[in-house]
């Protein structure tokens, strides 16, 4: 054990700072455990919808302020096989995409350009502080007096959601620059340039992935707002109808496939950032 | 003619610091680091520079390096003033500073620039040879061990040839096995290489083990106390009555105002 442990210093160093120590998250790391990691990771959930379906057989929840998840799921498969959700579904993911896409396109070369420059960071760094805490619902007059009533105001509205995350996370990564590396790149006369593409931006990339993926979180929960300008499909329109008609078992759909399509862009981002940053070693919990 | 043709490449590697001071300003006052340094290091010499910490040993280094001004007086390598960082100078640091993102064989690209793809490929293998990481060209430095990584920040610095190369505690964080180790290996490269060395370390017997000569540094403000010459062969043997006797010099040259405490022996 121990001279298996000596071999293999350096890949088990990293695997224990990875990690956190502890017979627990050793043994959670086994092949075997798998399927033990996966139903840890749905107990808590699979608890509660438990508990609130029998609080429903029991009668304590009244089904119009809360239906019970049976209910929830037969509105699911009801609007799955009519093809409204994933309408709805397809329509909103359009709209978050098109919104973050943008985001991502002014609000990364900008971040960077900030990160780089002084001046510039000067420049805008009132106008981004004071715009920064304005809910994008705030901005729906302004967006349909300017957008009118179409796709591009409920895009801005995303986009507006999604950018500032964005922006704020690649000026911090670029800003967290090894002052080490920096030396270094001093010493060896490295140009601008090179200095920029292969010592700022790798160093920046955690923070710019983390920019994304809030960006893109912000852009999912900003949809629903975006969908109160006279929309006529999406989730977020799926919610503000069914609340309308009181329909609350549809309006827990239209949260939860939010909350899913969450998730799952997360995951796809995730999995990038895994791919691209395989050097960095970090404290993941014990 | 030949002998002229030498002596003027000699001196075109010749470092000659100072007379200089350095002060650093602070909110709550100034601090003079530095007070009237002279060092005069001839190419192709090896220096070791101890001190304590805080005396400015590594100030002195960085000023050499570029990385500093001086408050005035000046640096000349070859006759020519420093001004700034420059790669007739290569630098090692306490820690590796290795990009973490880039692949060893990247690593040491990184200090290379302007030239063929295949003259980059060949320096870079040359010098893995050097640290002896032939197998390590695709390594990410986190596969590394502290005194591997250490190996590959000295060919990344060796690999544009500099005239001088400064190294600051670079054994430093490392155990004491590694760093005998990476002591013999250094040693290995400067007589394979020839290239003039200044060493910065507050490990008495690493200064004696490397340089031509020891330079004792005292602090508030740092000034060279005095410069021992060591004329032992190498590679010197740390237990030779010799070495002992020229640690115990050292060992003194610290400790002037009392008598030492105790009896220094190993």
């Amino acid at each position: 054990m121990t001279g298996g442990l000596a071999a293999e210093a350096p890949s088990a160093r990293r695997a224990g700072q990875q990690t956190g120590s502890g017979a627990a998250v050793a043994a959670l790391r086994s092949p075997l455990a798998g399927l033990g990691r996966l139903a840890l990771y749905l107990a808590l959930p699979a608890a509660l919808v438990a508990a609130w379906q029998t609080a429903y057989e029991l009668g304590y929840i009244r089904p119009i302020l809360l239906p019970p998840p049976t209910k929830v799921a037969g509105a699911f498969v009801e609007l799955a096989v009519s093809g409204d959700l994933f309408r709805h579904l397809g329509v909103s993911l359009l709209r978050v995409l098109e919104g973050f896409a943008i985001a991502v396109l002014i609000g990364l070369p900008l971040g960077i350009g900030i990160g780089l420059s002084r001046l510039l960071d000067r420049l805008t760094d009132l106008i981004i502080q004071l715009t920064k805490p304005i809910p994008p619902i705030a901005w729906i007059p302004l967006a349909i007096l300017w957008f009118g009533i179409g796709e591009a105001g409920k895009v801005y509205i995303i986009f507006l959601g999604a950018i500032f995350p964005i922006l704020v996370n690649t000026i911090d990564g670029i800003r967290q620059t090894d002052h080490r590396h920096v030396e270094l790149a001093r010493v060896l006369e490295v140009t601008r340039g090179r200095f920029i593409r292969q010592v700022v931006l790798p160093g920046a990339l955690p923070n710019i992935m983390t920019g994304l993926r809030v960006g893109l979180m912000v852009a999912w929960i900003c949809v629903v707002a975006a969908e109160l300008i006279a929309a006529s499909s999406g989730l977020g329109y799926l919610i503000t109808d069914a609340r309308q008609m009181s329909q609350t078992d549809q309006v827990l759909v239209g949260m939860i496939t939010i909350g899913a399509m969450g998730k799952l862009l997360d995951v796809v981002l995730r999995a990038a950032e895994r791919r691209l940053v395989t050097w960095k070693s970090t404290f993941s919990g014990r | 003619m030949a002998a002229s043709a030498a002596a003027s490449a000699a001196r075109a590697d010749d470092l000659l610091v100072g007379p200089l001071s350095k002060t650093f300003t602070l909110k709550t006052g100034s601090v003079q680091a530095l007070s009237d340094i002279r060092l005069d290091v001839p190419g192709g010499r090896f220096i070791s520079i101890v001190g304590s910490s805080g005396c400015g040993k590594s100030t002195l280094l960085r000023i050499i390096a570029g990385l500093e001004t001086s408050d005035g007086g000046a640096v000349t390598l070859g006759g020519r003033p420093v001004a700034g960082p420059g790669l007739d100078r290569g630098v090692i640091f306490q820690e590796h500073r290795l990009l973490p993102w880039l692949t060893v064989e990247q690593n040491i690209a990184f200090a290379l620039k302007n030239l063929p793809k295949a003259e980059i490929a060949r320096r870079v293998r040359e010098h893995l040879e050097l640290v002896g990481l032939d197998g390590f060209a695709n390594a990410h430095p986190h596969q590394l061990s502290g005194g591997m990584a250490q190996r590959v920040a000295i060919a990344r610095a060796l690999v544009n040839r500099p005239r001088v190369l400064l190294l600051d505690e670079p054994f430093g964080a490392l155990d004491a096995l590694t760093r005998i180790q990476m002591q013999q290996e250094i040693l290995r490269i400067w007589q394979a290489q020839r290239t003039t060395m200044v060493l910065v370390t507050h490990d008495i017997d690493e200064a004696i083990f490397l340089g031509d000569e020891v330079v004792v540094m005292s602090s508030r403000p740092g000034t060279i106390k005095t410069v021992l010459p060591v004329r032992l062969p190498r590679p010197r043997d740390r237990s030779s009555p010799d070495f002992i006797t020229l640690r115990k010099d050292i060992h003194r040259e610290f400790f002037t105002a009392a008598e030492l405490p105790f009896a220094y022996e190993i």
